[in-house]
């Protein structure tokens, strides 16, 4: 609760039109991009500087306010609604582009930019910043950050954590603290940065971000493979790795998301296709172009039923088209999108589909998968309506199975989408008791009051202020 | 609680499509000025489902966010989901109108007692070319009388082209029968409401335009505004009387096609049948009305190449109508259209599909949102280094002549409609543009 007197300290802090509690304006900031999930914040303070914000802390802190940190709210995993109230502490404002450093090849921005703008900034200097989540045009740096976003290009690039040199962070206690630098050696102390990076915001809020750059790739050529049976398209992912090719993207569709996808396109995908997979490399042309060649031959001799290399960058664009438009294609066909990213090490990717599809049948849902099969994070998307709450049990006990099988074939609840609400009934029992609470006591160490972000990750210590569910 | 709205299951499955993904954030213009959910179609859509479910109350603060919306539409071309965003947005202004909530003076004036009256916008056109000819506008001027005025259209009024006269108008013939030796299509030509006044030589150059391509051209009668105005700003029912007008006068007419130059009027008859859907018998004509609906980029660009007479050795950029470009989704004919003018240079303006803040009257209601937003498109105009931007709407065509003058670029860049650039290019006669530049 915010009482009169902490609201007037809050509006010295920020000022009158940076704070903002009218019941249209909390209403507007008690829901993310997660479906199902929905809670009250009691305000929404856009602080400036970094002194504003370890102000706000200090005050948040020493009222045990909860503080939910948000950049675009486009988090799949409920990370961003308030269940405890409190307030949002909203970072667009921190969207300075400080420095390209030409020297050391990296970037220092705050943690407001939007992913796609920092691409294109970049790339103009024809350097290279690899993350590319679904969400780049909306996301912040800061929210993939938190989240530790993956994207398409994770086979060969990684992730965000593989990017992130050097931090500036305020505690809940307002200490200002840096970590890391722009060096690419550093182990002096605990590693910090990776602590933050995926953190969801319960630890610190990040106030400034130094990434490392590459050089942009020169050249790309796109592939696509199809196949009447879903096994051999998991196992053409198999054999590229083994042959010592780590193509920039593999990405599968499976015959509902094809069927789907070129409804909605019209982009004449072969409908009888049990699976296709689109594959991009890049780098020096001659070495691509042989790393192509011989991605073919793999594809076609693992069994795949058609290949094909695009000649031109228009037909590359074209092929690509069919994984860019998938979320569209799905989201369009019933109200309720249930996008899941159940992860498997590389090896199991055929048995984590073919366990998909039995789960799909006998709870008897609409799941399309799609994603990213080259570091095993695969999309199962589940096509619902939340008004209809038989089908939404069933949708639960599905998920639930997807996620013991993931866990049972050596992989993860969640590869890029992160804990928050979502997924945290599942986390005690993928990481063990003792792992869980070396974690929470970590939580602890950072923020004793408990303020940053409650009740995500971990399942609550404190009954829930609010209704969570819509 | 909000018990007086009427809300249909419809509505409620349109709100449920909406799965909060954000994905149109980015391309809402009031959102990147203010950065705020409140100020964003996500939030927007939000509010309006949490008065529909009783859940928020319908009041000051409803209308101002609503109000606060352009209606441009960009974010249902950025929408995964297909959520019809404008149908949405026009049910909430509907929601505000029955209960009562003041709106703003300005448009209830222009759209309850305006639009609707074809005779008192005549009159309207005759005064407006009085107070232009007689030099009473600058005497206003000159003695600060348009002070009297409310700020923004004090700041409007300066774009404002002399109207034709009287003298002139009255002089239109009903049929302009086809110039070429062909006769393809009959073509009815849809001249709108203010259109006619401050755009009377646009509508007489797309006349030109498609009787020398072989059309007969009508100038049907009784046709009148669109209603596109009225449904925006939340008057279905004034917006269902004008349509069921148009919709008689272009059955009586007879023509194979209704042509339009105005994007946002044009999106609204080609939306005509989402008014009539209680109604099957109206929702019927509604249908084959909205069939031989077409801007007049698509038609000119399907009978092109265009005979063009002169060249025009300039650089020219393009600004999309909102309504042209998300709703109609018309992007390419008119891009096209403009390649073909001998000796133009073609250049792309970055997010040309963003909308320049005219957005109906909103320029009016909204005077500095709709500021920031258009300083920000005169930055990327500027950027292109074009001496011409030309436009498909007349909203936007004032807004970029504003731009201009804000700007500090009226020595070195003009704006044009597309169908008076091609006009003057195809045909002798007063060349304004070409011979300025």
């Amino acid at each position: 609760m915010i009482t009169q007197a902490i609201r007037s300290q809050f509006i010295e802090i920020v000022g009158e039109e940076w704070y903002k509690d009218s019941t249209q304006e909390r209403y507007c900031y008690s829901f993310d991009a997660t479906p199902l999930f929905q809670a009250m914040p009691d305000a929404i303070l856009i602080p400036g500087t970094v002194a504003e914000v370890a102000a706000i802390l200090k005050v948040a802190n020493h009222a045990k306010i909860p503080v939910i940190t948000r950049g675009s709210g486009t988090n799949l995993a409920g990370g961003t609604v308030p269940i405890h109230g409190g307030i949002v502490l909203l970072m667009n404002r921190f969207n300075k582009m400080k420095e390209i450093d030409l020297q050391n090849l990296t970037v220092t921005v705050e943690p407001g930019v939007i992913t796609a703008d920092l691409h294109q900034e970049v790339e103009a200097k024809n350097l290279f910043y690899p993350p590319d989540p679904g969400s780049m045009r909306v996301s912040t740096i800061g929210g993939n950050l938190a989240q530790c976003a993956g994207g398409m290009r994770g086979v060969k690039y990684g992730v965000t954590k593989d990017y992130v040199l050097g931090l500036q962070y305020v505690l809940p206690s307002g200490d200002v603290l840096r970590c890391g630098g722009k060096n690419i050696k550093d182990v002096a102390g605990y590693d910090m940065t990776r602590l933050l990076v995926g953190s969801e915001g319960t630890l610190a809020v990040i106030t400034e971000v130094i990434l490392k750059l590459l050089p942009l790739p020169a050249y790309k050529q796109t592939l696509v493979a199809y196949y009447d049976q879903l096994i051999p398209a998991a196992q053409t992912v198999e054999q590229i790795l083994a042959n010592r090719i780590i193509p920039a993207t593999m990405e599968l569709l499976d015959q509902s998301t094809i069927k789907v996808v070129d409804q909605y396109a019209q982009l004449g995908l072969p409908q009888n296709m049990k699976a296709m997979l689109l594959i991009e490399q890049d780098g020096h042309k001659e070495q691509v172009k042989i790393d192509m060649h011989q991605i073919a031959t793999l594809a076609k001799r693992v069994g795949a039923v058609q290949v094909k290399i695009a000649k031109t960058a228009d037909e590359s664009k074209k092929l690509m088209m069919a994984r860019r438009v998938a979320l569209s294609a799905l989201s369009r066909i019933k109200p309720t999108t249930i996008l899941e990213d159940a992860t498997v090490p590389r090896s199991r990717i055929a048995e984590m589909l073919s366990a998909i599809e039995k789960i799909s049948n006998t709870y008897q849902l609409t799941i399309c998968t799609f994603g990213h099969a080259g570091d095993g994070n695969l999309h199962p998307t589940c096509l619902t309506d939340e008004r209809n709450k038989d089908e939404l049990k069933r949708v639960e006990a599905a998920f639930q199975e997807i996620f013991e099988t993931a866990i049972r074939l050596g992989g993860t609840v969640t590869g890029e989408h992160g804990v928050g609400i979502a997924k945290q009934h599942v986390l005690k029992y993928q990481l063990g008791a003792t792992s869980y609470e070396l974690m929470k006591r970590i939580k602890r160490a950072f923020d004793p009051n408990q303020i940053l972000n409650p009740g995500k990750i971990f399942t609550s210590e404190h009954r829930k202020r609010l209704v969570v569910r819509k | 609680m909000n018990d007086h709205l009427q809300t249909s299951q419809k509505l409620m499955d349109q709100l449920d499509q909406c799965m909060h993904c954000g994905f149109c954030l980015p391309s809402c213009p009031t959102y990147r000025q203010v950065g705020l959910e409140t100020y964003n179609p996500r939030g927007r859509i939000a509010l309006i489902k949490g008065v529909a479910t009783e859940k928020l109350k319908l009041n000051a603060e409803f209308t101002k966010h609503i109000d606060a919306c352009l209606g441009c539409r960009a974010c249902e071309t950025a929408c995964p989901a297909n959520v019809a965003y404008g149908n949405l947005l026009e049910s909430a202004r509907e929601f505000i109108v029955q209960s009562d909530q003041k709106s703003n003076w300005i448009q209830r004036f222009i759209l309850k007692h305006l639009f609707t009256h074809p005779h008192r916008l005549y009159t309207l056109g005759n005064l407006l070319w009085f107070v232009q000819k007689t030099g009473l506008q600058k005497l206003a001027k000159s003695f600060r009388l348009l002070n009297l005025l409310p700020s923004s259209l004090r700041e409007m009024q300066e774009i404002i082209d002399p109207v034709v006269s009287p003298f002139i108008r009255r002089k239109r013939k009903n049929l302009s029968p086809s110039s070429s030796h062909q006769r393809l299509l009959s073509v009815g030509l849809f001249t709108g409401c203010i259109m006619d006044i401050f755009f009377y030589q646009t509508n007489q150059a797309t006349a030109r335009l498609l009787t020398s391509l072989g059309c007969n051209v009508v100038f049907i009668k009784r046709q009148g505004c669109c209603g596109a105005l009225h449904l925006h700003a939340g008057y279905k029912s004034e917006a269902m009387q004008l349509a069921k007008r148009n919709i008689q006068a272009f059955e009586q007419s007879k023509v194979d096609l209704l042509v339009n130059n105005a994007g946002g009027c044009g999106l609204a008859l080609k939306e005509y049948h989402h008014l009539f859907e209680n109604d099957q018998a109206w929702y019927q004509r509604a249908v084959h009305f909205v069939e031989h609906v077409r801007d007049i980029h698509e038609v000119l660009y399907e009978l092109s190449p265009l005979p063009f007479k002169k060249s025009l050795n300039i650089r020219a950029t393009y600004q999309d109508s909102c309504h042209l470009a998300h709703g109609q989704h018309i992007r390419k004919s008119p891009r096209q259209l403009l390649q073909q003018i001998p000796g133009l240079e073609y250049i792309e303006l970055e997010d040309a599909d963003q909308c320049c803040g005219s957005a109906g009257i909103y320029n009016l209601t909204h005077f500095p949102m709709s500021m920031k937003i258009l300083d920000e498109k005169m930055a990327y105009v500027h950027a292109t280094n074009a001496q011409l931007i030309v436009t498909s709407n007349p909203g936007c065509l004032l807004q970029m002549k504003k731009g201009i003058i804000r700007s500090g670029l009226d020595k070195q860049m003009q704006a044009i409609h597309l169908v008076d650039l091609l006009d003057q290019l195809i045909f002798d006669g007063d060349n304004e543009i070409v011979d300025r530049i």
